[in-house]
């Protein structure tokens, strides 16, 4: 959280267009967009070092994935958010109240990985308590999902579904299996599908194969509102965001939103995560920061400070951290059955 | 066996808290291409869009839901594989966080003259799954009662119905269903024509769980050990009430049930006792489960062997045709295995 008393803040905060993000928020939002790129950048450097064998993460998403993490209604069950999110999501879930050391575990492979156990790459969340089901590296089948927390979500109080993927991804079935399942009439769900377009599928650009610009484009064949937001303003991103999931929940009916974002290390760690020249929206953001004078450079420079500290703590700790041992290969195959004759607490290998 | 599975959904619904039965064409009006989910409460109709089906039943399973879904017949399950890999893999994937309490249930093989997409058999793609629980009854008590196994289970549990024997009736009854079929007919299957006032008079059916894993030996013997499951396991019961009357051997019948666990000490302890084993299922015999069921023989069982152990199954093409000369020469009947039986019981140890 901010120490707001330690900084020189004005009260206007940060402005685009007549839409006007407080202080107090735009410096919560910078230090989650902090934490999250101190974070994935040691993580780059673990996947060099050895210390992790692959990394990718969501460098360049931060503004906009920051935001949506502060405005979920986070908890557990139908009465609270769904999240089916992508593998560039950190930044939504360190606003959600995700621990640094949390992405750094699942990262350095170990048994305490909250996430996965150390089985799963970097950013493929999990977590109950949050409604964030598991992150799959099978590209778009969250979509597919989706539509099932919000089936289930229209029958108690107004919490929503909200699904993440990229603009390439958009191509595969399981888009339009939301599209169409979220808008069948009369039985209209409150599915919020997000498109993080950075322009790129790996290697290969969207222009080349989309012949619309636009993900949100395809929605009109539904009847599903939607909006284009640069994902590298958070001013703009919180309050598409805000608007998006205020109609969501309250009408109960999809809403398509395209936040158009940089990616910053390229791919993956398979492609060296190089750092691109595209716009950065930390880098931005703190140009506004600065002469709208919520912030001066001392404060940021503490704030960036702390965020390395607390990695630096986060990577020691989680290091010394148990490591998954040949007896748990099988551990949390099955949940607890009485009506499995072989398999009543767990999986234990062939029959 | 079809009155069976929609008998076991009003009761999953009524007391196994079942919220949704889902699929093409399996709310009103129709209640599925079998009828298998007529008159049922929480029955609704889907686009046509398989991997819609799975990715829905998955997210109402997170959402705290319990869906049981519907793939028309499996031949159209095989877009949705990738789903059915996350679906039985994200639990370990997520260090045990999540459950996932799904049924999927799906009319399998042939024998409905379903030439090329409805006649494949899906139990060796399924068993391939892992996290996955898949269950085949072969009678409509054991239909029933599997079916409540699989919905009661909080995890993800396929039932692959047999398609031949999907309008079989049982010789026993399911606990609380009327005795007289004709009875059970007026009470639970629509009318033909104007059904939109129509309402099941269900009958007062009871609790009755087969556990997923056990095994059921239809006949008990001591000559040889016969395996199979679905549409195959009447015809192998067949086969060796047949040649006991000629001969007198005496065969140990095994009703898989489950896939998978699969009924391990059931299978060992026949084979132990017998030394003869014929595993008979009708899925292509390239990477056919019953291979691995053959190499745990071979591998635990070897000096218990007396004879050359085999497996029956459906020849390796690329499909079923039409012309029953197709079917009839594709996948194992009763001549065939009648045949493949006398040959395990006539090899000289
Ligand atoms: C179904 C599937 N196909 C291919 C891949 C390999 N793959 C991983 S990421 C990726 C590109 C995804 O691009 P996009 O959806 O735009 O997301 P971005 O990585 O740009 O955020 C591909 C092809 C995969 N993981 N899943």
């Amino acid at each position: 959280m901010p120490k707001k008393n330690s900084m020189p803040v004005k009260d206007r905060g940060v402005e685009t267009g007549d839409e006007i993000l407080s202080a107090e928020r735009c410096l919560q939002i910078h230090r989650i967009m902090v934490r999250a790129r101190a974070m994935e950048e040691r993580m780059i450097k673990m996947s060099k070092s050895g210390e992790g064998f692959f990394w990718i993460g969501g460098p360049g998403e931060e503004a906009f994935n920051a935001c949506l993490g502060l405005q979920i209604k986070k908890g557990q069950g139908p009465t609270f958010d769904f999240l089916h999110l992508h593998y560039r999501n950190s930044a939504t879930m360190i606003a959600m109240g995700m621990e640094l050391i949390d992405g750094i575990r699942q990262m350095g492979m170990t048994w305490t990985d909250p996430f996965s156990a150390g089985r799963n790459f970097p950013s493929h969340f999990s977590r109950k308590e949050w409604n964030v089901v598991p992150v799959s590296s099978v590209i778009e089948v969250q979509f597919a999902m989706a539509p099932g927390t919000a089936l289930v979500q229209k029958r108690h109080g107004d919490g929503v579904t909200i699904v993440v993927g990229g603009d390439a991804g958009a191509a595969e079935g399981d888009f339009t299996t939301c599209m169409l399942w979220s808008s069948r009439p009369g039985n209209e769900l409150p599915v919020l599908m997000i498109t993080m377009n950075n322009g790129w599928g790996i290697s290969t650009a969207h222009c080349t194969q989309h012949s619309c610009e636009h993900t949100i484009e395809r929605g009109k064949a539904y009847g599903i509102a939607g909006e284009v937001v640069d994902g590298n303003d958070p001013v703009a991103s919180w309050f598409a965001i805000e608007r998006a999931l205020r109609y969501v929940r309250s009408t109960r009916s999809p809403f398509m939103l395209e936040a158009m974002v940089s990616r910053l290390h390229g791919h993956s760690s398979s492609s060296g995560a190089p750092r691109s020249a595209d716009p950065d929206c930390l880098a931005l953001f703190e140009e506004r920061l600065l002469s709208a004078n919520v912030i001066d450079r001392p404060g940021l420079e503490r704030v960036h400070r702390e965020a390395r500290q607390e990695v630096d703590a986060a990577v020691e700790k989680a290091g010394q951290e148990k490591k998954p041992t040949p007896a748990e290969i099988e551990k949390f195959t099955y949940a607890p059955s009485a009506v499995d004759a072989v398999y009543p607490d767990d999986y234990t290998g062939l029959p | 066996m079809v009155q069976a599975v929609r008998l076991a959904l009003h009761y999953g619904e009524e007391n196994l808290g079942v919220t949704d039965v889902f699929g093409e064409d399996v709310g009103p009006p129709l209640g599925g291409v079998f009828t298998a989910t007529q008159g049922l409460k929480t029955a609704w109709n889907t686009p046509l869009d398989e991997r819609g089906i799975v990715g829905t039943a998955m997210g109402i399973a997170y959402a705290g839901g319990r869906p049981v879904c519907e793939i028309q017949f499996c031949d159209y399950g095989f877009n949705t594989i990738d789903l059915l890999k996350v679906a039985g893999n994200q639990r370990w994937a997520g260090g045990g966080g999540w459950e996932l309490p799904l049924v999927l249930m799906t009319p399998s093989g042939s024998g409905i003259r379903g030439s090329l997409y409805h006649s494949h058999s899906f139990e060796s793609w399924a068993s391939r799954l892992a996290g996955w629980k898949i269950v085949m009854p072969s009678n409509p008590l054991d239909a029933y009662g599997l079916m409540l196994s699989a919905i009661a289970d909080p995890n993800p549990v396929m039932v692959l119905l047999p398609k031949a024997l999907l309008r079989l009736k049982g010789d026993k009854l399911i606990p609380g269903e009327p005795a007289d079929p004709d009875k059970l007919k007026s009470m639970i299957d629509a009318p033909v024509g104007d059904r939109s006032r129509w309402k099941p008079n269900w009958p007062d059916v009871k609790e009755f769980f087969i556990p997923i894993g056990t095994a059921s030996v239809v006949r008990e013997g001591d000559s040889a050990t016969v395996v199979s499951y679905g549409r195959t396991l009447p015809l192998c019961v067949q086969a060796a009430d047949s040649i006991r009357k000629q001969s007198g051997a005496t065969f140990d019948v095994i009703d898989l049930r489950s896939i998978f666990p699969y009924d391990w000490k059931a299978v060992s302890a026949s084979v132990e006792k017998t030394g003869r084993i014929l595993i008979v299922n009708e899925d292509t015999e390239v990477t056919n489960f019953g291979e691995h069921l053959l190499r745990r023989v071979i591998d635990e069982h070897f000096y218990d062997l007396v004879v050359r152990p085999r497996v029956l199954f459906g020849r390796h093409l690329p499909g079923i045709g039409l012309n029953p000369v197709y079917e009839q020469n594709s996948v194992p009947q009763l001549a065939s295995i009648t045949t493949a039986l006398a040959d395990l019981m006539s090899e000289e140890a």
